[in-house]
């Protein structure tokens, strides 16, 4: 018997891949963008955000969960796909305190970066407007927890990488918030540094270096020049 | 239209869209940036005449086809001027983060509005020991809201603010009767 080929098709197009690999990284592999806002290609697939929902052989799931099998036949760039995209996009902007003219992360951040790129144009729905006080204990690092999309990257990155495990998320449904593991609750009760990796890992504004705001100038920042899918073309054929 | 049994040149003259502007809880920079069009605002003119605006004298806003809002609600008179754009406009747009999303002026919705007041008016040197309360004051909302939870609105344009080629691809897109788009680099929240 032949050997079956490592590809499947995304929307119409053959993508190799890798045994193990999943859907979203074969992709992202080949410079092909599927939207994804809680995935880290360091880390292990979260599945929270629902961005990179894709349909495989006619059922929807997430592209950073769903293994690549030779064959699938996956569809993510469709009208209908990019409008839920916007939907959940909305969701998570009415959910926080989005105020990107006043964000230190502005132009670097990747929330931002997808909601452009998807071409969201407002919020939608009405606003919760949450009333999570700061946390500005820590002599080096601040914690805004309105912005804070719950993607768990600072939580797997500070137990897994840097072995502090300093961050937990708590709460249930809409309660679910982000949690600092010290007595106080509080960051400058830990012994969390700048120098972790878990200090420079959240995605938007959330987790933010004291002293260091609006370094870059308009223009230069990660998303001004490119879109977050040009750059991941570009990544790619750099990668080749 | 008896269009074709004249040979006359087109200089039939066209209705012009009636555009109406307002600065709620606005800074005023968006209006700067539609002014940041520079030299096509000749242009506009052409196909444009302006009802209610920072830039004209008319009081009140009258039956307009487009009306374009700055600023959040943060007081009941923002409630009735955006009520009035929406009765008068058919089509009714947010310009700027702060009628898109309450902006940054929103910021303040965790506070307690008595206490922010208070300590503004009250616990100040120098500004005398009471909260203004004449009647002709308008009493501000409990939170500031976007413009899209107070009254229907049609389109966005985001950004802080919107710049002035956004601005305008947007409403030569609308004018042109094409369904506005906003993309890289024209589309900013910041
Ligand atoms: S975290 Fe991102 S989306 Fe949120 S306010 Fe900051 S720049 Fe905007
Ligand atoms: S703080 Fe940042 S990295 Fe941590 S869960 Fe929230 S958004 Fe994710
Ligand atoms: S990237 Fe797949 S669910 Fe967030």
């Amino acid at each position: 018997m032949s050997e079956i080929a490592n590809t499947f098709t995304l929307d119409g197009q053959i993508v190799q891949f890798t045994p193990g690999q999943t859907i979203l990284e074969a992709a992202l592999d080949a410079g092909l963008y599927i939207p994804h806002l809680c995935f880290n290609p360091e880390l292990k697939p979260h599945g929270s955000c629902k961005l990179c929902t894709v349909i495989v052989n006619g059922r929807s799931g997430s592209a950073c969960t769903i293994k690549a099998m030779p064959g699938q036949e996956v569809q993510s760039s469709t009208p209908e796909l990019d409008g839920r995209r916007r939907l959940q996009l909305q969701m998570i902007f009415v959910e926080g305190n989005h105020f990107c003219p006043g964000c230190e992360k502005s132009g670097n951040c990747k929330l931002q970066a997808v909601a452009y790129d998807l071409e969201m144009l407002n919020p939608h729905f009405p606003h919760f407007f949450p009333e999570r006080p700061i946390d500005a204990s820590h002599p080096d690092v601040m914690i805004d927890f309105n912005r804070c999309i719950l993607c768990e990257q600072c939580v797997q990155t500070s137990r897994d990488v840097d072995g502090k495990n300093i961050f937990a998320l708590a709460g249930r449904g809409m309660k679910s918030h982000l949690v600092i593991n010290s007595p106080s609750g509080k960051l400058g009760d830990t012994d969390f540094a700048l120098t972790d990796k878990a200090a420079h890992v959240c995605p938007v504004g959330a987790i933010l270096e004291k002293r260091v705001g609006y370094a870059k100038p308009i223009g230069e920042r990660k998303y001004d020049e490119q879109t977050i899918r040009e750059q991941i073309a570009a990544d790619a054929e750099g990668g080749l | 239209m008896d269009t074709q049994v004249s040979s006359q040149p087109q200089k039939v003259a066209k209705r012009k869209i009636r555009v109406a502007t307002t600065s709620l809880s606005g800074c005023f920079g968006c209006h700067m940036s539609l002014l940041d069009i520079d030299e096509r605002i000749l242009q506009l003119i052409e196909v444009v005449e302006f009802d209610r605006s920072p830039i004209t004298d008319i009081k009140h806003c009258g039956p307009c086809d487009i009306g374009l809002i700055e600023g959040s609600v943060c007081n009941s008179e923002n409630v009735h001027v955006l009520r009035e754009f929406r009765d008068n406009c058919n089509v009714l747009i947010a310009f700027g983060a702060c009628a898109v999303a309450g902006g940054l002026p929103a910021q303040r919705n965790h506070l307690d509005i008595g206490d922010a007041l208070r300590e503004v008016y009250c616990d100040r040197t120098g500004l005398g020991k009471q909260i203004p309360n004449d009647r002709e004051l308008p009493l501000l909302l409990d939170k500031v809201h976007p413009i899209n939870e107070v009254v229907r609105v049609d389109y966005f344009i985001p950004g802080c603010p919107p710049s002035g080629d956004t601005i305008w691809k947007f409403v030569t897109d609308l004018i042109a009767g094409h369904m506005p788009r906003l993309e890289h680099p024209l589309l900013k929240f910041d």
